[in-house]
């Protein structure tokens, strides 16, 4: 394996782990707020289907980007609705919108267009363009740090480089500001923070806000690199990005760390059908396994242990 | 206090959740431009109105009870398997190698030997996630997702490498010998002399669900070991105090979950397909989760929800056929009751409560 396909499994390794690192922090704003989300898949095919739709019909992936934000902020709502205002089960509900969005989108996506489910592809104008950032060209050709340059680091669209600083602007919120000690502090004691005269309805609402629009930008993201929505595109991203979370175990910048892992993975598992070490074969399906084994070691607590927010999964109640 | 009568609150409840749901599933046929009145003849007409209909419509509702009685059995214990789509591919497994590499002479010998193999392979695959919430506290929901796709690459593995038929281009196993046939109802009413559609793939595993389900009513509310689990369920720290061990019902209950899914391989394994596919069971194991909370995880509901899905698929089938409504319609309709009748109970259940309440009053007055 030379330099440069190193460089080129990198590069595509940021690529696969864009729309992972973005539902994972929409997760993590969600969890973090007590309210468990395992609708991200659901929130991620709603919003991939309506960008898809929005940017084929207008020419223009950044009005793809609303519809999409929208459509992943009404999933996002309804989950409130049953979760929070009707202190439904989360699990529940984040399931039925898996189910909703799954059958929604081809469903809608039949009667607008007629193309068994999917939207027309969209040409390159209305796809994200790749930034190449300055300098890009002109160092490509310098040794090592060209490539490194402008191969992995230059050359990504507009919504990757808001994923990396996402990352940060996730950490100063959540631990610098105000709004994220509260946040933090109705995942664990929704009622000490109810004492405080802080509304944990209002808390957790804006929780899933941030979510929703976080999941709308990574399903825009999918729309956008496969030229248009497919049925089930998604294929258990949203799932990926929940084990992500785990692995992360709820802090931003190892979620960074872990959705990159698990991009690395999918991205050796794309370039190579089945890898040899000696006599033994690491089969395909056991690359594309590897996030999921991973993440049921991390939460069997073999490796480090992943505390979830104590009161993930429980509407809060106020006592009488 | 009793806030509503117990009629109410089994009956009236999901009958009303269910209303909404349809409600809602007939404004989508409505949004994208089709009549409901329409929609709703022809799924009962493709799923009732002849006797192939009403085969499919009892093979699929045959794989429901199967993945609803397992789903309901964990909820008993407060567990929440979304792992029966997993436990059911690898039942699928555990019965086609019973089925591949024993010649069996007749039905009723392997139909009991294929039984067994489903029901521990499917066991087998929620021990692991069972152990894991019950020893390390690791929530079972997340890894029982995460095994539905591990085994979904395993099973691909095994079919890749093992089973499929070499120079065969499909990723299929061979068929399954002659012995291994289980009786169509074509073949079991032929004898009665009712004539039944030929090419129906419901089969002896419809009776075999039955029984499931009478089973599972006496294990749940007529033995020592349903009360335990229902006990846990009810409140943990109570059924530690009674002297119950939660380690081995949380165990327990998921073994037989895991056993009820694996059980499902003998109607689409064996029944139907008659050698191993990919992906053979078609999402079924999601549906029982809607199935059990339709159900109230109770047999009787939830064979009868079991029944409605298998009317909603079968019927779906026909409407993307006759009215080019995609047969994903029936998922969104799954999506709304597992909604309506899980999530949104409160929605129904606290204006019914204020409702009784009032009426109670006025009773007294």
């Amino acid at each position: 394996m030379d330099y440069l396909t190193i460089i080129q499994i990198l590069d595509s390794t940021v690529r696969l782990a864009t729309p992972l690192l973005l539902t994972c922090l929409a997760g993590l704003f969600s969890e973090r707020a007590g309210v468990v989300d395992i609708g991200l898949e659901g929130k991620l095919l709603a919003a991939a289907f309506l960008a898809g739709a929005a940017a084929s019909v207008t020419g223009s992936i950044w009005i793809g980007l609303l519809a999409g934000v929208a459509g992943s902020l009404a999933f996002s709502m309804i989950h409130g609705l049953a979760s929070i205002t009707f202190k439904g089960d989360q699990l529940i509900s984040g399931v039925a919108l898996n189910f909703l969005a799954a059958g929604l989108t081809v469903v809608v996506g039949q009667s607008w267009f007629k193309l068994g489910g999917r939207t027309p592809s969209l040409p390159t104008e209305a796809r994200f363009g790749e930034w190449n950032l300055p300098f890009s060209d002109a160092l490509a050709d310098v040794p090592f740090i060209g490539p490194l340059y402008h191969e992995l680091i230059s050359g990504h669209t507009a919504l990757t480089y808001m994923a990396l600083l996402a990352v940060p602007l996730s950490w100063w919120v959540l631990y610098r500001t105000r709004f994220g000690l509260r946040l933090r502090a109705v995942g664990e004691n929704p009622s000490a923070v109810d004492t405080a005269g802080v509304s944990v309805v209002r808390l957790r609402f804006a929780a899933l806000v941030i979510a929703g629009v976080l999941c709308g930008m990574a399903g825009t993201y999918l729309a956008s690199l496969a030229a248009g929505f497919v049925k089930d595109m998604s294929a258990g991203r949203g799932y990926i990005a929940l084990a992500a979370l785990i692995f992360a175990k709820w802090r931003p910048w190892y979620a960074l760390s872990a959705t990159m892992l698990f991009g690395l993975l999918e991205a050796i598992g794309n370039r190579y059908q089945s890898i040899t070490m000696g006599d033994f074969t690491i089969p395909v399906q056991f690359m594309q396994a590897l996030p999921y084994i991973l993440t049921v070691i991390i939460l069997a607590g073999f490796v480090g242990k992943a505390i979830p927010p104590r009161a993930g999964g429980t509407p809060y109640v106020k006592e009488r | 206090m009793t806030k509503m009568p117990k009629w109410a609150d089994a009956v009236l409840i999901p009958l009303i959740s269910i209303f909404l749901a349809f409600l809602l599933s007939g404004l989508v046929i409505m949004a994208i431009g089709k009549d409901p009145v329409v929609a709703i003849k022809t799924m009962v007409q493709g799923a009732f109105g002849s006797s192939n209909g009403i085969g499919y419509t009892l093979y699929y509702t045959t794989n429901f009870i199967f993945t609803g009685l397992s789903v309901a059995v964990a909820y008993h214990a407060r567990l929440f398997n979304i792992g029966s789509e997993g436990q059911a591919a690898l039942g699928g497994l555990g019965v086609a190698l019973v089925c591949l590499y024993v010649p069996w002479p007749h039905w009723a010998i392997a139909l009991p030997a294929a039984m067994i193999g489903g029901a521990l392979f499917g066991a087998a695959w929620a021990f692991i996630p069972a152990y894991l919430q019950a020893k390390r506290g690791s929530h079972i929901v997340i890894t029982t997702i995460m095994f539905n796709f591990i085994g979904s690459a395993l099973i691909g593995y095994i079919l890749l490498n093992y089973l499929k038929v070499p120079g065969s281009m499909s990723t299929e196993s061979t068929r399954f010998g002659a012995g291994a046939h289980l009786p169509t109802f074509h073949e079991m009413l032929a004898p009665l002399g009712i004539e039944f559609n030929k090419n129906a793939p419901v089969n002896v595993s419809f009776l075999i669900a039955l029984l499931a389900a009478v089973g599972f009513y006496f294990l749940i509310w007529r033995t020592r070991l349903g009360y335990e689990i229902r006990a846990y369920g009810q409140s943990e720290t109570a059924a530690k105090y009674a002297g119950i061990n939660p380690v081995r019902i949380v165990v327990i209950a998921m073994l037989i979950s895991g056993a009820l899914s694996g059980l499902m391989a003998i109607n689409n394994v064996m029944g139907e397909a008659e050698r191993l596919i990919d992906n053979a069971v078609e999402g079924a194991g999601f549906i029982g989760i809607a199935v059990a909370l339709m159900g109230r995880n109770h047999p009787i509901g939830i064979v009868l929800a079991a029944l409605l899905f298998g009317f909603l698929y079968q019927g779906g089938g026909e409407l993307s056929f006759w009215e080019s409504i995609p047969r994903e319609l029936v998922v969104v309709i799954q999506a709304l009751v597992i909604m309506f009748t899980g999530a949104l109970d409160n929605m129904v259940r606290a204006p019914l409560e204020k409702l009784f309440i009032a009426l109670n009053k006025k009773k007294e007055a």
